[in-house]
């Protein structure tokens, strides 16, 4: 499985850390409840077929990366900086 | 149609021409009491407990596929006792007991093997984890035995003492560990529910949860719809999809698992050991194959099958523990999907749909836990309340925090195991 990083190119996964779904990236507001900040922390779809997830280039540029990735057939989908995700 | 040895030697004198099918294959009922998702170990068990303990028959279980083809068919079929955290100690040591009973329980051979687990440790920061870990074991009435190296050397005189990277410093031996013959298991309770009057349904995929009013009614499935009083979800890896037709949120994440195994060899490896220095575990099976496994290929999958890094990865610890497997020839790896939950621990509970329980979380290690998941889920769906040995098991626990069971001291998020 490759990763295309879109600063270093497609890089081996070995290379990268994987941090989750994708979802970590709406960070609730810190007055926003406990039912809130548990569905961000612990409850995760978790469904099977195209899934957004981070992942950290660790051993390459250290970017963060959102990655859609099929999970069912392990095709990588696409990825763009976690910088550059519009919330 | 019992077993015994006098039936084999009979059978044996006759052409085995007597033997019938393990299990009926009946047409769903358009209604049961219980109805549970999911065919694999831990649901036929919960199908067995149920009619054996107490008394309820008209229940059935679903299979999408075929019976025991997921987790139960796919691990290393260790099975220990050597958990340290209340709430995880006193059910695997449940789990263990019962276990030892299984094969008079179920009239069936599990080939449960208590061939001894050996948990090695390589500095002495790790020789005191296992001290206390032993310790605990030993305070919830299990065994635990800490070797030095020379004790290690004896039993496993095959491993690579002398590394410079490293040392073997010792092991945890717990006796009663070992292994059993996975798919046996997974026939054994199916056997025992189906006699008993379970209806076991194969090729019969859940298509959808039928909730009114805040009360489950049933579910619906390509055999067509099926009424039921209570509904239990003991889907594994697919938990997620499942809770998902009745509308909840599971905190699961499904990952990918790899396990490996040799051609077949003479015997070599008298007992399962685990390497302290790396994720790795290996035993030998009857047939004579190494068995064995190591860490999560690390991100979500759905796929069963997964990527050459870890199988590599894998490879490296084995030859640094026992430089002699390299004269082995690997002949098969496959993967199973894994219910990964934050704290490390499984979940056993109510959820807040009346009659709909949840039976998931296992990680990767639910094989260990078949009897005792099954024995204590039973509890739960014929009286509505925990088994005293799954109490902690909570489906709030992350959010309240309280009863997390934190086997790994790594926090409980998810991603961290």
């Amino acid at each position: 499985m490759r990763l295309p990083c879109p600063i270093c190119g497609a890089r081996d996964h070995r290379e990268f850390y994987y941090q989750g779904a994708a979802v970590m990236l709406d960070r609730p507001e810190p007055d926003a409840g406990s039912d809130v900040w548990d569905e961000y922390l612990h409850l995760r779809p978790n469904v099977p077929g195209a899934h957004d997830e981070l992942w950290s280039h660790d051993a390459g540029c250290g970017a963060w990366l959102r990655v859609t990735r099929n999970t069912v057939t392990h095709e990588v989908i696409g990825a763009v900086l976690a910088s550059e995700v519009s919330r | 149609m019992r077993f015994s040895g006098l039936r084999v030697l009979k059978e044996g004198l006759t052409g085995n021409k007597g033997w019938e099918p393990h299990w009926r294959n009946p047409e769903p009922k358009p209604e049961y009491d219980i109805v549970l998702i999911g065919g694999g170990g831990h649901g036929l068990a919960t199908a067995h407990y149920l009619a054996k303990i107490h008394g309820l028959t008209n229940v059935a279980v679903l299979e999408k596929g075929y019976l025991g083809g997921g987790n139960v068919g796919r691990n290393t079929t260790i099975v220990r006792a050597n958990y340290m955290m209340p709430g995880n100690s006193e059910f695997y040591s449940h789990s263990l007991k019962l276990w030892e009973g299984l094969e008079e329980d179920l009239n069936y051979n599990v080939m449960h093997s208590q061939r001894g687990l050996i948990n090695l440790f390589h500095s002495d920061g790790q020789r005191d984890a296992f001290a206390r870990r032993g310790n605990r074991m030993i305070a919830q009435g299990d065994d635990a035995e800490l070797l030095d190296t020379a004790g290690v050397r004896k039993l496993l005189p095959y491993l690579d003492y002398d590394q410079t990277r490293f040392p073997i410093y010792g092991g945890l031996y717990h006796k009663r560990g070992g292994t059993a013959r996975h798919d046996a298991v997974a026939w054994g309770f199916a056997r025992s529910a189906s006699d008993r009057g379970v209806d076991l349904i194969q090729q019969c995929e859940v298509t959808g949860i039928d909730v009114e009013g805040g009360v489950v009614k049933g579910v619906q499935t390509t055999r067509g719809p099926i009424r039921a009083k209570k509904v239990g979800m003991v889907a594994a890896g697919r938990s997620g999809q499942v809770a998902a037709m009745a509308g909840l949120t599971l905190p699961i994440e499904s990952h990918v698992l790899q396990a490996f195994v040799t051609e077949g060899l003479k015997p070599c490896i008298d007992h399962v050991i685990s390497y302290g220095m790396g994720h790795f575990y290996i035993s030998q099976s009857d047939k004579g194959g190494l068995v064995f496994g190591g860490d999560l290929d690390m991100y979500s999958s759905y796929a069963a099958r997964g990527n050459l890094p870890l199988a590599e990865h894998v490879a490296e610890a084995a030859m640094t523990l026992m430089p002699m497997i390299g004269h082995a020839r690997m002949l098969r790896s496959w993967a199973g999907i894994m219910d990964m939950s934050p704290d490390g621990s499984f979940i056993m509970d109510k959820t807040d749909i009346d009659g709909l329980f949840v039976n998931t979380g296992w990680c990767y290690g639910g094989f260990k836990a078949t009897p005792a998941s099954g024995h204590t889920f039973a509890h739960l769906l014929a009286t509505g309340n925990p088994h005293p040995t799954t109490a902690q098991h909570r489906l709030d626990r992350f959010r309240t925090g309280v009863g997390i069971m934190d086997e790994e001291a790594t926090g409980s998020q998810h991603n961290l195991h």
